[in-house]
């Protein structure tokens, strides 16, 4: 609602005196709060306030379409199951995503190790992705029983290609240079690796880490709509099933949230424990 | 004593076309003696670095240091390569450090010795920073503290000065020369600036192109230390004209 007043680009730039200086271009460059923040969220509320009008002018079913108020009280009256099925789509992402970390970090040395295991083992890869992971699921539930591993199997495979291709793409394309420097101290090949290669890559898996992250929140509710008795990918199987539309967009709206939030954390992480990595990238972006 | 024995170094292209970089180069160093390579681009100099390195091997002919053949990079070796080839995610003071963690041979008084040569090139304070907050000429001088951290008895530049202007260079010659003369080693460097050349040199090695040899080694017997005062003396103009004639007049030719 207040995004139309104007941001405080002074208040929140470190270098007042370059905005006085000019002023137009200073505001422009300079308001990152308003541009990246007030104004996303001014045309979010917009749309809310279109979509709850549309829903009562054109009086559309609940079932078809929810106005964003109905969406709202659904959902909080049903506000402790729906936490338990956040809870338990939170703990198979979150377990799928360190799986493929764990998987994928070793794998994408291994590959990088010699161009003949490279060869023999990216088609592989490039197979397990070709593959359709929801025509996948319900044979994964078959041989692995009806419980959490296929869920957890499912969010990885979903997640871990693009990581192995980002860390070994980042282990790869350290400069001839750096590896020279290297041998000139008499490096050991886990030396290069550990304290050479590895680092140089981390801009790379942190980029795999971004996309994984989000993949796994799909890989989550792939797994969740085949088998499962829990979570918010259940959840809307089992609205949608009893037209009760509006809690299942209040799963989708968590969803999109965790989604959000958990790409933040990668981010985060990122900047507080490798704060190079992530200037390196700013400074690449600008 | 670092002996170059008939060395010869041939590299075969992608398109198997043989490409001789090194011919029938012999050069003996007495110790501590400061040695610069000048000669026309793509004769080899880099190539004659990096044997004497043990990061390539040679096709022919040897490299021996105190009896010993080089056959792999030596531990009494410092290498400062053009680039300052720094390690983006290491702070300045680790990127310092970083051979002797790669030899295992930190030790309790290493970091002070760092911070050490660090002050001596005017890099005080600059330790906690990362490579990308620091200019050109702060890197390269941080490259050369790596190149003296284990304290070689050798140290081999590549063109060290190559990507710094021209009023870095000659402050940066100069301190090369103040750290020579307090921690006596025996430099091999590689320049294009005759200048430079003479004003460092004990010996300057110049060499032609195509094949790469050895077309004259002319002893620099000016008085030490030297500033950039020495250009006008007469047999430092004399060595320049020299050096230029052999370069240049082969050029002609
Ligand atoms: N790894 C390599 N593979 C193939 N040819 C090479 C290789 N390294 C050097 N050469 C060739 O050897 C010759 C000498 O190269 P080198 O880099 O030693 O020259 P340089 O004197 O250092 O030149 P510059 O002054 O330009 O640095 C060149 O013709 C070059 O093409
Ligand atoms: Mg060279």
């Amino acid at each position: 609602m207040n995004s139309n007043n104007p941001p405080s680009a002074s208040g929140n730039s470190s270098s007042a005196t370059d905005v006085a200086d000019t002023p137009k271009i200073g505001f422009w460059r300079r308001s990152n709060l308003g541009q990246d923040v007030l104004l996303p969220l001014g045309v979010f509320i917009l749309l809310l306030i279109v979509w709850e009008a549309a829903v009562q002018i054109f009086t559309i079913p609940v079932y078809l379409l929810p106005a964003p108020s109905v969406i709202w009280t659904d959902s909080i009256a049903l506000a402790g199951p729906i936490g338990e099925h956040t809870l338990a789509t939170l703990r198979t992402v979150v377990l799928g995503f360190i799986i493929s970390i764990v998987i994928s970090l070793p794998l994408a040395v291994f590959m990088t190790s010699s161009p003949v295991i490279s060869s023999a083992i990216y088609p592989l890869l490039v197979l397990t992705q070709s593959i359709p992971k929801v025509a996948l699921a319900p044979i994964l539930v078959v041989i692995l029983g009806a419980n959490e591993l296929p869920r957890l199997v499912i969010t990885f495979l979903v997640a871990f290609f693009p990581l192995v291709i980002a860390i070994a793409i980042g282990l790869m394309s350290v400069p001839a240079e750096l590896l020279e420097l290297g041998r000139s101290f008499k490096a050991s090949k886990f030396q290069e690796l550990y304290r050479i290669r590895l680092p140089y890559a981390v801009p790379f898996i942190f980029s795999g880490l971004k996309v994984a992250i989000a993949l796994a929140v799909v890989g989550a509710v792939v797994g969740e709509f085949v088998n499962a008795d829990k979570g918010l990918g259940y959840l809307i199987i089992t609205a949608t099933a009893f037209f009760k539309t509006p809690v299942a967009f209040g799963a989708l709206i968590l969803l999109s949230i965790m989604g959000i939030v958990l790409f933040q954390v990668v981010v985060i992480i990122e900047r507080i424990f490798f704060p190079w990595s992530a200037a390196s990238q700013e400074t690449a972006i600008a | 004593m670092i002996e170059i024995d008939r060395l010869s170094k041939v590299f075969r292209s992608r398109d198997g076309a043989d490409v001789v970089a090194l011919e029938d180069i012999s050069l003996t160093i007495d110790d501590n003696k400061f040695i610069t390579i000048v000669g026309p681009s793509g004769c080899g100099k880099s190539t004659l670095l990096r044997l004497a390195s043990g990061l390539i091997r040679p096709t022919s002919g040897s490299v021996t240091i105190d009896r010993a053949v080089v056959e792999e990079p030596r531990q009494d070796t410092g290498i400062v390569f053009q680039m300052p080839v720094l390690l983006p995610w290491a702070t300045i003071l680790d990127n310092v450090l970083f051979p002797l963690k790669m030899m295992h041979r930190e030790e309790a008084d290493s970091t002070e010795q760092a911070r050490h040569l660090l002050g001596m090139v005017g890099l005080g304070g600059f330790e906690g920073k990362y490579p990308r907050e620091l200019s050109g000429g702060m890197q390269q001088r941080a490259a050369i503290c790596r190149a003296l951290i284990h304290d070689p008895n050798i140290l081999l530049m590549d063109e060290p000065f190559g990507a710094l202007d021209a009023l870095t260079r000659e402050e940066m010659a100069l301190e090369i020369l103040r750290i020579w003369t307090n921690q006596p080693k025996t430099i091999l460097f590689v320049t294009h600036s005759i200048t430079e050349a003479v004003l460092l040199a004990d010996r300057v090695v110049v060499m032609s192109a195509r094949p790469g040899r050895i077309a004259e080694i002319i002893d620099v017997d000016l008085p030490r230390p030297r500033t950039f005062e020495i250009e006008a003396h007469h047999e430092f103009q004399q060595s320049a004209q020299r050096i230029r004639e052999l370069i240049f007049g082969n050029r002609r030719g």
